[in-house]
This record gives structure tokens, C-alpha cells and sequence, in this order.
């Protein structure tokens, strides 16, 4: 696209959470995010004065009722007196945030950028807010299953993909947020067969197979090179990092494995040097708030090849022992604060990096990406992080 | 290596009380649509594309998607949105075109203020646990600040006045200008007032309304305009939300970014200042050291037209036309955002040394 890249290395060096649940009653907006914006910024060794200039995101204001909340939440983040971007880009927008915090350092802009971004769906009505009540426009009238869902079964008549396979995603996700103490849903007595037979929601979609509605939040210290070289804890690198747009519905749309997403790949790939995905990334935490988008985005990502990301999740590839582990958090099907979630993606693919995965660590894990996606599968943003400086 | 950064293109609707048969994204096309042809780029020939905008205006969630359909995103563009004035659009794409990552960037935005009372409306931006509650509107809100500017003897309500009929008489000039021409001073102190000590003259007009900028990197704006205006500084800063932590009297955010943007580093040839109150331009010009040898405002400003979510951007392309068009060579622009000024944006735009 460009000639001249004028980017300077960005590193993660400090990464906060909320424990993730259905309803925070004890704290407000502003205190959700706080909470995890003190535990990055603990996580880091840095307190707010080293704080150049602040990036929130959340999914539409109409969730919790708040128009521009970076108005409000401007005290309760340490940000008077600084830049404050606010970031909105559907169920993306997590990973938009971070990456446009990440510019920010890149461009060198800021030398020190804090990121939150944070859904608090008790204080919302996501049906609501989910719904489009314009003429001549798709009706969502079921939520996001039921816009989703249609297309899950485009992918098993594709794919000739049985119809077992969403349950085993389902099941491996809920299973590892077991080892992640920040996830929403911890079901100690889940079992395969009790996912298989949990009520359809909307066919081929099941309940165990959806994500919950979460209040929770997430940030990220981002800084430079300087920055880094202080940190008390290795940083993760971020080695490439993209987004890409396509319209919401049009002739010709593949919803079932989307060019932007494609294209959203292959941009993080050349930038970071990729070239077999497969073998390459060591873990991956993508955006699957219904279990079936597991299988594919993994083709979508160039995990596997059209038709084939079923058999991956089938094999165990992506179970947390196996050669792919993908969501070892537990991923957005056990935790769901919407605006958050793509945020959460790209700060667990850093913690996995930075060897900081606790329980769900995987071995050895040197480079990861962080997926997002939002609006019709219309919206993507990735990154890939690695444990060492990139090179360029 | 720092990369110089222009405005290349800029586009805007005729702002109109209201456009009951536009959608949204019939509002925005046409200025997309002018802007790339000022500057012969297609959509995917586009680095980057960045927006502005507040589903609150249109009462419902991500109407943003639907304005993206208007860009025509195929194939797949790069592409990201701020819930916010398309002046912080700009500035995420002046940051991502500082990366290299891009030569050229689209930035749009608009706003619909018909479909509701936007004074209601942007109650929804307070505080929701203390403030909204109590639905204090936008005007009410710019009362109390312009009575604390009265109170403190740096105006009084004809002055006041006289900013309105400056601003207003200078819109007669703007085409794209909602309210053109004004009476004098005296018959506009004879109206009722709308929340004292603010009358209507005082408070901007309804608007509904789009813009749309093209930024461009070093040779590619040399390419894609003879005269760039060149953005030599950009900063923007926020400030505390509850009013009653702050000076409304003083506007410290719009000073800071002010300094951090280079303002004060060279005399200016003119400023356009996102002020939606008269009061307001008072407490910027005040922050911005600009006495009357600055002209201020010369489009009209959000006095004359006030499409929110795109008046602060149409600021920055309003100084930009300056320059483009040789009537200036340094301009300042401003936006602002929440309630009293509580977010503000600064950037110096400069044509070539003459």
C-alpha cells in the first residue's frame, strides 16, 4: 500500500481485566473500567501520570444508554487534561481500540497510551440495541443468533461438515475457561453430552454453543521501545496488526467466509512475516461468539484450507494439548462483555506471549494472534504479537 | 522521520433544518462523492477510511454500517470509525497516515438532528448516574457557562449579540450555510430569551448535515492539489465532565492543545472556531490569545450552521478551503465535544512559504 513505513515498534506491557459477569452490581461504568485500567497500569509498574493519552471503546452507546461516554468516563480514567479517542466499530471494536492506541505509538505520537474497552450489558438492553427497526433492511428481530445462523448452516452444506462439531467447540471452550479465572461462565459440570442436548436456539445453533451476556472490562498499557527497555515484565510485541471493512449485505457477499476477513489476514501476515500460518502461530484466540465460527474462521485465517477447518476441530488440533490451541481462555463463548471481547482476544494472545497465561499458558507460545470481529461478519481487526522485537 | 500530512479535498451538504427524505447515507454520499472526484481517487484506491458520527441523533445502533454502504466498500477497504466529530475521524487517519501504513485517507461524517430534540438528545451524554437524570439540556448547560462569562465581566449580552451578527452576516458568503444574513444587534436583543441569558441568536441553529475531507501524505498531496494545506500541528485534549469541577470561564483543554498544535508559534491569518454558543467563541478566544486582528469564523461557524458530529470537521475543512483557494496561508481550526467546551481539537494548517 505505502513505500515508506515510518512505524516504531509498539510493545504490551501492562494488561488488566475484570473477572467477567453477568451483572456487576457493585461498581458503576466508570468503575468497571477503572478497575481494569488499575490493573494494567499495575501490571505495567506505571501510574497514571505516565499516561500520554487514553483510547476506550465499546460496542453502540445504546447498550447502557450513554451517548459518547468518554465524556463521562474522562475523570474515572485519568485522562483530564490528556487526548482521549473513543473507538466504535460494532463487535471489532475492541480490536480497533487497540490497534488505534497502537498507532498512536507507532506514529510517535504518544510514548505511553492506555486502552480500555468494556461493555456493562446489565445496564443494557443488547436486543434492543441489537436491532435495526429501519424499512427495507434486514430484520434482526432474533439477535445476533439469528442473523449468524443462516450462515452456520451455509458452512455445514459447504462443507459436508456434521452437525457434532459446533457442541465439540462449545464444550472445549467452556472447558478451558475452567482454568481461566477471569471468565464468566465456569461450568465444572459440563459435559459433551449435556451441550448436545441443551435447548436450539436457533438451528443449527444450540444454547450451550452461544455466548453469554457479560459485564466486564479490559486494558492495555502500550508503549515504545523506551518504554519497553523499563518494563517490569516481558513485553509482547506487536508484530502486525490490521483492520478491513466490507458493506453489510450485497450480491456477491460470502457470509460465510468474508474477503475482508481474508484480506484482513493476509495484511497481518505479510507485516508480520508469516507465511504458514498453521505452523507459524502458536496459539490463536479468535472472536467465536457462536461455536461454529471456530471452524470457520480457522479457514477464513488460512488455518486450513475452504472445507477443511471442521476436520481440524474434529482431530483436537485446537484443543488446548493440541498443535493449535485456539481460545485457551475460554474465549468469547464463555465471557461476552460485547465491546470488550475483541480487546480481551488481543490481550490473551499477549499474555500467551509474554508467558503469562497462568493455568491456560500455552508451552513455549511465541507468537499469537488476537481476532475481532463485528457488524454483518462485515468488520475484522487482528494483531499477532510475538515475544521478541520485530525486526523491521 | 516525520511525514507531512494535507488536506487535499474537502466537501460539505447545504446544511437544512431538516431532511426528512434522506437516509443517512443519502445525506453522506454525495460529499464522499465530491470529495474523491475533486481528487480523481476511487473508494479502493483509498488507504485509509475513517468516520465520525452518533447513532444517538438517528436513535438507533450502528447506523454507521449502513453510511459505510455509501463509501462502497468493495472491495474490502481499511477502514475505522470513532463515535465522536469527524475532527477525531481526521485525526485517527492523520495518525495513520503518520505510520506510513497509508498515503491518502477519506474522512466523513454527519448528522441528522431532525429525527429528535437534539437538546434532549445530547443529554444522554452526561453522567448517567447523576446527571443525565435530570435531563439538563445543551442550551441550559451554555447558559450557566455564558452567565458565569457575563457574571465575571468578560461579556455582556450584546456583545453577545454582536457575534451573532458577525458570524451570521458573514454566512451570507456560504453557500452551504444554514441561517444567511442577520438584523442588527438591537432587534435581535429585542427577542425573547431561550434560556437566560442566552436568546436564540445566542444558540446555534438545528442542522441536518455532512462533510467529508481527503487527507493526503508528502508527494501524494503535492499530486492530488497545487495548493495542500498542510497540517503542521494537531492536538486535542478533554477535561473534567461534572461542569461543576471546572472554570466555565476558561478553557484550558483548547489552550494545551493550542500549544502542543504549534498555534502560538507564528502569527495567524485566521481561525475557525467550532463554537456553537456566542458565548462560547468568547472562552476560545480567550484560550487561543486571538484578538479582533484574527478573523474569526469568516464560513459563519456552527452559529450559522450545525450539523453535530460534522461541525467540527467542516471547521477543519472550512480553514483548509482558505488556504486551498490562496485567501490565507495559516489558519487554526477548532472542534469541540460535550458539554462547555469539555473536549476540544486544535490544528494549524499552513499553505506552501510564499
Amino acid at each position: 500500500m505505502s513505500a515508506q513505513r515510518n512505524r516504531r515498534p509498539v510493545a504490551v506491557v501492562g494488561i488488566g481485566q475484570t473477572k467477567h459477569v453477568a451483572a456487576r452490581h457493585d461498581v458503576s461504568i466508570a468503575g468497571l473500567l477503572r478497575e481494569a485500567a488499575v490493573r494494567a497500569l499495575a501490571d505495567a509498574e506505571l501510574s497514571w501520570a505516565d499516561i500520554d493519552a487514553v483510547v476506550i471503546g465499546k460496542a453502540p452507546d445504546f447498550f447502557e444508554g450513554v451517548m459518547m461516554p468518554e465524556l463521562y468516563l474522562a475523570d474515572a480514567l485519568g485522562a483530564v487534561g490528556k487526548p482521549m479517542l473513543r473507538v466504535h466499530t460494532a463487535g471489532s471494536v475492541g480490536g480497533s481500540t487497540a490497534l488505534v492506541a497502537a498507532n498512536l505509538v507507532a506514529a510517535g505520537v504518544h510514548g505511553t497510551v492506555l486502552t480500555v474497552a468494556f461493555e456493562k450489558q446489565s445496564e443494557s438492553n443488547a436486543m434492543w440495541g441489537l436491532s435495526l427497526p429501519v424499512p427495507f433492511q434486514q430484520p434482526l428481530t432474533a439477535g445476533a443468533g439469528g442473523f449468524f445462523a443462516p450462515h452456520v448452516r451455509a458452512y455445514m452444506r459447504r462443507t459436508g461438515a456434521p452437525d457434532t462439531v459446533g457442541s465439540l467447540v462449545a464444550f472445549k471452550d467452556r472447558h478451558n475457561a475452567l482454568k481461566n479465572p477471569y471468565a464468566h461462565l465456569h461450568e465444572h459440570d459440563l459435559t459433551l453430552e449435556k451441550v448436545q442436548t441443551s435447548p436450539m436456539l436457533w438451528d443449527p445453533i444450540r444454547y450451550s454453543e452461544t455466548c453469554p451476556s457479560s459485564d466486564g472490562a479490559c486494558a492495555l498499557v502500550l508503549t515504545g521501545e523506551r518504554g519497553a527497555a523499563r518494563a517490569p515484565r516481558r513485553p509482547a510485541w506487536v508484530h502486525g496488526g490490521a483492520m478491513r471493512s466490507e458493506p453489510t449485505i450485497f450480491a456477491g457477499k460470502d457470509y460465510v467466509s468474508p474477503q475482508a476477513g481474508r484480506d484482513c489476514a493476509a495484511d497481518v501476515y505479510r507485516q508480520a512475516g508469516i507465511t504458514d500460518p498453521r505452523r507459524q502461530i502458536d496459539v490463536a484466540e479468535i472472536y467465536v461468539p457462536f461455536s461454529w465460527y471456530e471452524p470457520m474462521w480457522l479457514e477464513n485465517l488460512g488455518f486450513a484450507e475452504e472445507g477443511e477447518g471442521w476436520k481440524l476441530v474434529e482431530a483436537g488440533v485446537t484443543e488446548i494439548d493440541g498443535d493449535l490451541p485456539v481460545n485457551p481462555s475460554g474465549g468469547v463463548l464463555s465471557s461476552n462483555p460485547i465491546g470488550a471481547s475483541g480487546m480481551i482476544r488481543f490481550a490473551e494472545a499477549a499474555m500467551q506471549v509474554r508467558g503469562q497465561a497462568g493455568e491456560h499458558q500455552i508451552d513455549g507460545a511465541r507468537r499469537a494472534l488476537g481476532h475481532a470481529y463485528g457488524g454483518g461478519a462485515q468488520f475484522f481487526s487482528m494483531w499477532l504479537v510475538g515475544d521478541e522485537k520485530p525486526e523491521h | 522521520m516525520t511525514r507531512d500530512i494535507a488536506v487535499v479535498a474537502f466537501a460539505q451538504t447545504s446544511h437544512t433544518r431538516r431532511t426528512d427524505q434522506l437516509s443517512e447515507v443519502e445525506l453522506v454520499m454525495p460529499v464522499i462523492h465530491d470529495v474523491l472526484k475533486q481528487t480523481g481517487l476511487a473508494a479502493n484506491r483509498i488507504g485509509f477510511t475513517c468516520s465520525g458520527s452518533s447513532d444517538y441523533l438517528a436513535g438507533r445502533a450502528f447506523s454507521f454500517t449502513m453510511a459505510l454502504d455509501g463509501v462502497g466498500a468493495w472491495p474490502p477497504i481499511s477502514e475505522s470509525h470513532v463515535e465522536m466529530d469527524g475532527a477525531w475521524a481526521l485525526y485517527e487517519a492523520w495518525v495513520k497516515l503518520r505510520t506510513g501504513e497509508a498515503d491518502t485517507a477519506l474522512v466523513y461524517s454527519y448528522g441528522k438532528s431532525s429525527p429528535g430534540s437534539v437538546r434532549d438528545v445530547l443529554t444522554r451524554q452526561l453522567d448517567p448516574y447523576t446527571l443525565a437524570p435530570l435531563w439538563p439540556d445543551s442550551v441550559a448547560l451554555a447558559a450557566l457557562q455564558a452567565r458565569a462569562l457575563i457574571d465575571s465581566g468578560l461579556t455582556d449580552e450584546a456583545a453577545l449579540a454582536e457575534t451573532a451578527v458577525r458570524s451570521r452576516r458573514d454566512a451570507a458568503g456560504n453557500p452551504h450555510a444554514q441561517l444567511r444574513g442577520s438584523a442588527d444587534a438591537a432587534e435581535l436583543l429585542r427577542g425573547p430569551y431561550e434560556v437566560e441569558p442566552l436568546r436564540r441568536h445566542d444558540c446555534p441553529p438545528i442542522s441536518d448535515g455532512a462533510a467529508a475531507v481527503v487527507l493526503a501524505a508528502g508527494d501524494a498531496a503535492r499530486a492530488l492539489h497545487a495548493n495542500p494545506a498542510w497540517i503542521r500541528g494537531i492536538d486535542h485534549r478533554i477535561e473534567a465532565h461534572q461542569p461543576g469541577v471546572r472554570d466555565l470561564t476558561e478553557s484550558p483543554s483548547t489552550r494545551t492543545a493550542a500549544v502542543a498544535a504549534g498555534a502560538f508559534d507564528a502569527p495567524l491569518d485566521a481561525a475557525e472556531l467550532h463554537a456553537p454558543f456566542t458565548s462560547q467563541e468568547i472562552v476560545l478566544r480567550r484560550a487561543l490569545d486571538l484578538n479582533d486582528a484574527v478573523p474569526v469564523n469568516l464560513s459563519g461557524g456552527a452559529l450559522a450552521a450545525n450539523p453535530v458530529m460534522a461541525a467540527g470537521l467542516i471547521r477543519i475543512g472550512e480553514a483548509a478551503a482558505l488556504i486551498h483557494d490562496g485567501r490565507a496561508r495559516r489558519v487554526l481550526a477548532h472542534a469541540t465535544s460535550g458539554p462547555c467546551l469539555q473536549q476540544n481539537l486544535v490544528a494549524v494548517l499552513e499553505g506552501e512559504a510564499r
